[in-house]
């Protein structure tokens, strides 16, 4: 199997493309400025985020019984709830569902947890037609890509080549990329998707313990167009998707769009509770992983994420390397806390993609530390994961030369000196990244310790 | 399948940390022009409202802006359209709709979010599938914030409610806002006494 | 108060001046200020690459040499936070740890420099100083604003402070980040100085001489008359080679 290829790798390559990387950079900080902006206009904004984190808190350290509360009060409501310890679980709940009904045209809203899960491919493996039908991700399936962001799936795409992708799957105008006239075209041919489907697959935003409801939220209104006509609904949750009261969701719903797009509320903010009248509902709740992490102590509260992507904006990494270099179905700052703890090998370089400057955990609506979380998960990765002696060694070296003071001297005054002697071609080589596009600093006449031994130090 | 309930179960018990307290909801009471905000609002998300006329304008607009061919859905009583919902037992009968005239329940002007549960609009389809959406709501249901929302709506009380806060839109298109994704192309609403 | 100079390795070693600065805007506030001769580093760059092990070693150096004072004053913010977070525990008898900045604003309450710099600078908000001491408040956080650096910066006579349009967006530096993720590094690094540059700026200043290494190093690189100096620098009067005006 073919490695994953490392954070810095894929960066590297992304950047190549001067023009792209900046038009990407440029709209997604355009976004966390719209958050900025929204934001802005709630004076109580701070309290907010805090009042979110402890309610997220708590549901950590309550989770099994709030799981066993929602239940039994959406069995009461009808709702077939049905457990999942895995993705392949999963998956096969639905396929079972699909095989029951025997329906092969489903439609399916944004679920960044059936990403996660597999699940198209599994399903299509399986000869059905899985139709995503938010428009991102509608544009995604035809292109053959994952999403690069869990909230702006199709974000690293340009309207051409989105008119490109749409010439060739909806027959729209060759070289046509007027953006109204491409979603007219994506109208229509969701609209017949939407009539016809007979099974809705949606995630689940928020799941309410007290009352056994949950809620989506779209601004395209797709997940509600595939469960109002379909005969089925299957809602996919996470386990750790649940608020325990309804008026919780006063917190969160002023803080999710605001903080993923600035826009003050997403147009639909669906809340389920019954099936519709001799229809079915299920729900199905997916630990995949969720479990172990509640155990790890620095890191459970990654699991508070409610999937805003506002790290994800604010980012200056992955704004600049974009989600596909994290080659995880979660990327940026949250993805790179996320997934170590479910395959350390494969996401080793995810936390070291980062300057640690802290943003993200600024504007996370849930206040997750997720710039100490990159700093603990690098102390895991050095012990546990795949080695790098070479960097290891330099670093053993480094922390002995830095607690010994004469040592540190000695080696600092090589160092100058062997810089001021060396020829440019001796320094600036393929060894020497930083020397690709930086000057080293020039080199001084004397070190701060011989300045104050000569002009302080009796 | 109780086996996979029961391990999560004893994973989340075994792993789970100290109890931590759940907080009390915040209360941050709402002091600006409630009108004049739910206006502004809408207006962000792409709808429009409209102040200080009766029902009878919800008629003119109705035949100003649809031709007579076009299928009409009033829900709302005085206002009359052409598509009787009485006897449509399934919303794909709905798929033409061009319009549908429906009565808020509560409407959040911190963010044009109006409630509509499901017994205000027979079928849940119903917001979605019209192809124009007008929204009739009293001006003494409305409300500052989401907090005073939840305070005042039951939303376990219907099968389904939503919160509709203006038409449908994506701007998954290079960031172009284009309204009019898969539900209404537009949402008026009109604010009544 | 009895303070004791902390300086960066790479000060110690490439920006002397910085520390010459430093101790003598403490001098002259008054400061009984002494620089321990064997310190060395505060151990972040191995902390931060994940050996957090092979920094204890700076870390119980760095004790050892600060244990008798009040005050650790230092002219970085990430060596101030790292100190802080990985160094010290918070206990009874531990010296009280400051960044210069909020040292002079906080502690000694400077109301006014005698410095003169008539240059259109640009201050570079470094990161750990900006949101792990709170020097400042973030672009993304709500609230009341503030900013220490500034506030110094504004007692310096003819001096013009330009805004950016990222008003902090991290230079990409980051440590071992800088060499290991090179490409993404130099694109962050590139962004801040066009953002500087656009708005007219001659010198680019900050709280951390590792930003402005790593931003100095593509300035040079690419030729530009832009410099960077540390705030230190700046408030005691020191001035910039700038050679065409």
């Amino acid at each position: 199997m073919k490695a994953t290829p490392t954070h810095a790798a894929a960066a590297e390559n992304f950047l190549k493309d001067e023009e792209r990387s900046h038009w990407h950079d440029d709209t997604l900080w355009h976004v966390r400025s719209k958050r900025d902006t929204s934001a802005q206009k709630i004076p109580e904004w701070e309290q907010l985020r805090t009042n979110a984190s402890q309610v997220k808190d708590h549901v950590l350290s309550n989770m099994d019984q709030l799981l066993l509360q929602f239940e039994k009060n959406a069995t009461e409501n009808g709702i077939e709830v049905l457990w999942a310890k895995d993705a392949e679980e999963h998956n096969q709940h639905i396929l079972r569902i699909l095989e029951e009904y025997q329906v092969k045209n489903l439609v399916k809203s944004k679920s960044i947890l059936t990403e996660e899960c597999g699940l198209n491919h599994f399903l299509e493996d399986k000869g059905y037609d899985v139709v995503d039908t938010d428009l991102g991700e509608r544009i995604i399936q035809f292109n053959n890509q994952v999403p690069s962001h869990i909230v702006m799936p199709a974000i690293h795409l340009k309207k051409k080549e989105i008119g490109e992708i749409f010439h060739k799957h909806l027959g729209t105008y060759e070289g046509a990329d007027d953006p109204a006239y491409l979603t007219e075209a994506a109208r229509q041919h969701l609209r017949q998707k939407f009539i016809q489907a007979r099974v809705a697959i949606t995630g689940v935003n928020f799941g309410i313990a007290e009352t056994g409801g949950f809620v989506v939220c779209t601004n395209e209104g797709n997940a509600d167009m595939g469960t109002h006509l379909a005969d089925v609904h299957i809602a996919c949750m996470g386990i750790e998707k649940l608020v325990p009261r309804a008026a919780d969701l006063g917190v969160f719903l002023r803080l999710l769009a605001r903080s993923a797009t600035g826009q003050s509320i997403t147009n639909y903010t669906s809340h389920f509770h019954r099936p519709r009248k001799g229809k079915k509902l299920y729900l199905i709740l997916v630990d995949n992983g969720r479990t172990d992490q509640l155990g790890r102590e620095d890191f459970r509260n990654s699991l508070k994420c409610i999937r805003c992507g506002a790290c994800m904006n604010t980012c200056p990494i992955y704004r600049r390397s974009s989600g596909f270099s994290y080659n995880s179905t979660v990327p940026g700052p949250i993805g790179s806390i996320l997934s170590p703890g479910m395959d350390l090998k494969k996401h080793s370089t995810l936390p070291f993609a980062s300057t640690l400057c802290g943003s993200c955990t600024d504007v996370c609506p849930v206040k997750i530390n997720i710039h100490e979380q990159l700093y603990k998960w690098r102390q895991v990765i050095t012990k546990e994961g795949p080695s790098q002696p070479s960097k290891k060694w330099a670093m053993r070296f480094g922390g002995n030369v830095m607690s010994k003071p004469k040592l540190f001297d000695l080696m600092g005054n090589l160092a100058r000196k062997s810089l001021s002697i060396s020829p440019r071609g001796f320094v600036y080589n393929s060894f020497n990244a930083w020397g690709k596009h930086r000057e080293l600093p020039e080199v001084p006449k004397e070190s701060f310790k011989e300045w104050y031994r000569k002009n302080r130090k009796q | 399948m109780n086996s996979s309930k029961d391990a999560i179960i004893t994973a989340i018990k075994k792993n789970k940390p100290d109890l931590l307290p759940l907080p009390e909801h915040p209360e941050f009471p709402y002091e600006n022009n409630l009108i004049e905000q739910f206006q502004a609002s809408i207006k962000l998300n792409g709808g429009a409202a409209r102040t200080g006329e009766g029902k009878m304008a919800i008629q003119s607009y109705l035949k100003e802006n649809f031709a007579p061919d076009k299928q009409v859905l009033s829900l709302v009583e005085g206002i009359t359209g052409n598509f009787e919902i009485k006897n449509v037992p399934d919303p794909h009968e709905l798929e033409h709709i061009e319009v549908a005239v429906l009565e808020g329940d509560w409407g959040v002007v911190e963010n044009a979010a109006i409630w509509l549960p499901e017994e205000k609009i027979v079928h849940r389809a119903l917001p979605f599938i019209a192809q124009h959406l007008i929204v009739l709501l009293k001006i003494d249901r409305l409300l500052g914030n989401m907090h005073e929302a939840y305070q005042k709506i039951n939303v376990a009380g219907p099968g389904y409610g939503v919160f509709v806060a203006g038409p449908s839109k994506t701007a998954d298109i290079e960031q172009s806002l284009i309204i009019g994704a898969h539900g209404p192309r537009s949402m008026v609403v009109f604010l009544m006494e | 108060m009895k303070v004791g100079l902390f300086i960066p390795c790479y000060v110690e070693l490439f920006y002397p001046q910085v520390a010459v600065a430093s101790l003598e805007l403490l001098e002259s506030a008054g400061v009984d200020v002494d620089y321990p001769l064997k310190q060395t580093c505060c151990g972040q760059p191995m902390a931060n690459a994940g050996y957090q092990n092979y920094g204890e070693g700076a870390a119980a150096l760095f004790r050892k040499n600060f244990s008798e004072f009040d005050y650790v004053v230092c002219p970085s913010g990430s060596c101030t936070l790292h100190a802080k977070d990985h160094i010290y525990s918070g206990e009874e008898g531990e010296p009280k740890i400051y960044e210069l900045c909020e040292f002079l604003t906080d502690v000694l309450k400077i109301k006014e420099l005698k410095a003169d710099f008539p240059f259109k600078v640009g201050i570079h908000a470094s990161c750990h100083g900006l949101r792990g001491l709170h020097l400042a408040k973030p672009s993304e956080l709500m609230g009341p604003d503030f900013n220490k650096p500034k506030q110094l910066l504004e007692m310096v006579s003819g001096i013009e402070l330009v805004e950016l349009t990222r008003k902090d967006e991290c230079c990409g530096f980051g440590g071992t980040f800088a060499v290991f993720e090179e490409a993404v590094s130099v694109s962050m690094g590139k962004d801040r100085i066009k953002d500087h540059e656009e708005h007219g700026v001659q010198v680019i200043t900050g709280a951390d001489m590792s930003c402005l290494m790593h931003l100095e190093g593509i300035l040079r690189r690419d030729k530009s008359a832009v410099k960077v100096m540390h705030i230190a620098e700046i408030l005691n009067g020191h001035l910039p080679e700038i050679q065409n005006q």
